[in-house]
């Protein structure tokens, strides 16, 4: 049997977009499973009773080496910010390519800790700053320094002990391009060496605690507890800077997107399911649930997200246990037709996820195929005809050109570059100022201007032709030629709409890197977790490959 | 050092400011980018060809001919550029093409590297006297290697060159028998078995 890849018309909707969830495709997790069988070493540690100084983790393999420097700073609490507008954070991060000499990290010293104004070089891969969670970090030193383990309750609650704000990569402020470092066969995943960092981060933050309690009391103080360690991960604070990035980025989203459907279709397809993956697919949904439980978060349209996700898990639960069976043929299928048909978006994604599980014959060669090369296709075909572009137009983006961007609400924000951070931000077109210098990122409704103005343009004219006069235009032109080739890599939605979320962006990247617990703090900005649960550093070597489900938290 | 995606960045964003569409903006990024990775001076000469485009109005070039003459000012290379690139495959069977005074050509050049990649040719670029061979965007070679700014090229040729061998047939001749030495002569019982199909695959 044959299944199909699902409509990117109904898939690449924002509210389905923001419905997904981490799955074993995830870049954190496939992460740990390159760097397994790499060398784990902590090379410096030397901070003082506060925890203030220097710190350099390293991962090896043969002569490949890549260090993460961390620098410990003292933060007066009204310093302490999550917001991109902060300038001093309690910790800052490198990751550097290579074993760093004491010239490197003096001169990292310098620059690191002031993050988007200072320079790093091509010696420098990626860039990050955390700040503590006051309230977990301060209560885990007290704690040691009485010999005692900290509170599980109260880490469940936050589940980190530091939250980073930005993690840049790909020649921001310096560092290496990707061109330098893509040819190297473990790193050819996506974001792996943003996940390398905030993994090393997560470890640099278990050890900061250790040694300042330690400090505090040498003679009493306790370690804190590894199961409690592997419970906790780095939390993360993201705002809209990350939303843009899936738009102007198409190749690769398609990469994302069509990695995660082509797995889905090909477990669709299988006749026969063994016993041992079907009851590994529902081991991992029950276990799973505590990540639903323990999820909290004070906004309203999450909390209506995962009250419909627990009655959806639960209702499906019912019908696997009761009403189904494995043993006939192509079980899967019948799962995810049953699936779509009883069950809301969130809900939806979520069983999608889970069914990746069993399945590491599937799921890692797609890994491989989810970076992409967006300037392959950079050039745009004008010898093509007014007559194909049309067609693509008509093919591809049918529900966009239904929209009608005379109406106030249909073209109601506008998106725009902050001149403080030189960051994406949004708002609204009619109240606010700013618009004349608006970004190119409203798809939706130049796709709709180009074809309105193809509509009374000669069929059989060439592209070369049409963008003589319609330069303006060209932006959408390059665009709608690579969405032919690549049926994911559009949002199938008005990203300038009254009614847009810009969260459901942001979700969608963040179950990329798998992220858990996503925690809306607004419609433009959200916290999340990652690596709760994941294996410490010199645990790599033999892990559970489902430990995002093992968590006690 | 500026990273090369920073170079991109910062020229399409400032080439928006300058008036240009964002689809021609991100041309230019990725031009400056590549101008850079070549060693050109890219940045140096779009800061000044910005900086200039409003008071000297320079003349847009949209369709390219054989012989493309100004009437009044210079051509804008980014215009000039885009058409040529945009054109190349109705242009590809021309032998040469002549341009008059193009501005700040160092930012046309991108354009006519990457029209050597679409159509998988080789092109001369002439600026004056300066000369460039254009390799299907892949690199170029140059005598030009001043980290200048060229204000204006006069006379501006594209030459188209044929994929053609660029060494006589007697030469490959040569070098072939000369390979074959590495060529192990086969006795009958390595023609029956070191093919793999041996003598049933006619059946």
């Amino acid at each position: 049997m044959k299944v199909k890849l699902r409509n990117p018309n109904i898939i690449m909707k924002l509210s389905r977009l923001g419905s997904f969830h981490q799955s074993k495709l995830s870049f954190l997790r496939s992460f740990l499973k390159e760097f397994r069988d790499w060398e784990y070493k902590r090379d410096l540690f030397e901070l003082d009773e506060f925890g203030h100084g220097t710190a350099v983790y390293s991962f090896k393999k043969n002569t490949r080496v890549y260090s993460l420097i961390c620098f410990a700073n003292e933060l007066n609490e009204n310093e302490r910010s999550d917001r991109v507008i902060a300038t001093k954070w309690d910790a800052a991060f490198a990751l550097h390519d290579g074993v760093p000499t004491k010239q490197d990290i003096n001169r990292l010293r310098n620059e690191v800790p002031r993050q988007e104004v200072g320079r790093l070089s091509y010696k420098e891969l990626t860039l990050s700053r955390a700040n503590k969670s006051v309230r977990a970090f301060n209560h885990v030193v007290e704690s040691l320094s009485q010999g005692k383990q900290p509170d599980i309750e109260l880490l469940s609650k936050i589940g980190y002990l530091y939250r980073t704000t930005a993690v840049y990569g790909s020649g921001k402020f310096g560092l290496a391009d990707r061109f330098r470092i893509k040819h190297r066969e473990e790193i050819y995943g996506p974001f792996r060496l943003e996940m390398m960092l905030v993994y090393l981060v997560r470890q640099f933050t278990f050890d900061q605690v250790n040694h300042m309690a330690k400090h505090k009391n040498p003679r009493k103080a306790a370690s804190l507890d590894l199961e409690i360690c592997r419970n906790l991960g780095i939390g993360n604070s993201t705002g809209l800077g990350m939303a843009p990035f899936i738009v102007n980025h198409p190749t690769l989203l398609n990469n994302w997107i069509f990695a995660r459907e082509t797995a889905l279709k090909n477990i669709r397809e299988i006749k026969n399911v063994k016993t041992e993956d079907s009851d590994l697919f529902k081991l991992c949904l029950k276990k799973s649930i505590k990540n639903i439980t323990s999820w909290s978060t004070d906004s309203n349209y999450q909390q209506k997200k995962i009250r419909s996700l627990l009655n959806d898990l639960k209702k499906f639960i019912e019908f696997i246990e009761n009403n189904f069976d494995f043993s006939k043929e192509f079980p899967f299928n019948e799962v995810y037709l049953w699936v779509e048909k009883n069950l809301e978006e969130e809900c939806i994604e979520y069983i999608v996820s889970m069914m990746m599980e069993p399945y590491d014959d599937i799921v890692n060669p797609l890994i491989n195929e989810m970076s992409s090369e967006e300037e392959k296709f950079f050039n745009i075909p004008t010898e093509r005809t007014i007559l194909d572009l049309k067609k693509i137009l008509e093919e591809k983006y049918v529900e966009i050109l239904k929209i009608d961007f005379s109406k106030k609400e249909n073209n109601q924000n506008f998106w725009f570059i902050s001149k403080n951070k030189e960051e994406p931000r949004m708002a609204d077109r009619f109240k606010e100022n700013g618009s004349d210098l608006e970004q190119p990122l409203a798809i939706a409704r130049d796709i709709k201007k180009l074809y309105e103005t193809l509509s009374v343009s000669k069929n059989s004219s060439t592209i070369d032709k049409f963008l003589v006069n319609n330069n303006h235009l060209r932006h959408v032109v390059r665009r709608a030629f690579i969405v032919e080739k690549f049926p994911y890599s559009e949002i199938q939605d008005n990203t300038i709409g009254q009614s847009i979320i810009p969260i459901d962006m942001l979700r969608l990247k963040l179950s990329f890197f798998g992220a858990l617990k996503f925690d809306p703090r607004s419609d433009k900005w959200l916290r999340i977790c990652m690596f709760q649960g994941a294996p410490l550093p010199n645990e790599l070597k033999n892990y559970d490959a489902h430990w995002v489900y093992n968590s006690i938290n | 050092m500026r990273s090369l995606s920073e170079i991109d960045t910062t020229s399409k964003r400032a080439s928006r400011a300058a008036g240009y569409p964002w689809g021609i903006s991100e041309e230019v990024g990725k031009n400056i980018r590549m101008l850079e990775m070549f060693g050109l001076p890219g940045i140096k000469n779009l800061n000044d060809f910005l900086k200039k485009k409003k008071e000297y109005q320079f003349e847009n070039l949209n369709l390219i001919n054989l012989n493309n003459k100004t009437v009044k000012s210079h051509f804008c290379p980014i215009i000039a550029g885009i058409s040529f690139l945009d054109q190349i495959k109705s242009l590809e069977n021309l032998n040469e093409i002549k341009f008059e005074k193009i501005g700040y050509p160092l930012l046309f050049l991108p354009f006519v590297s990457r029209a050597s990649e679409v159509i998988g040719k080789r092109l001369f670029l002439k600026l004056d006297n300066r000369e460039f061979l254009l390799n299907f965007n892949n690199y170029i070679y140059s005598n030009f290697i001043k980290n200048n700014i060229i204000e204006v090229a006069n006379v501006v040729s594209i030459q188209f060159l044929n994929n053609t061998d660029s060494f006589f047939e007697k030469e490959w001749n040569e070098l072939y028998k000369l390979s074959e030495d590495t060529f192990v002569e086969e006795t009958d019982s390595l023609k029956k078995s070191g093919a793999g199909a041996g003598l049933t695959d006619n059946d």
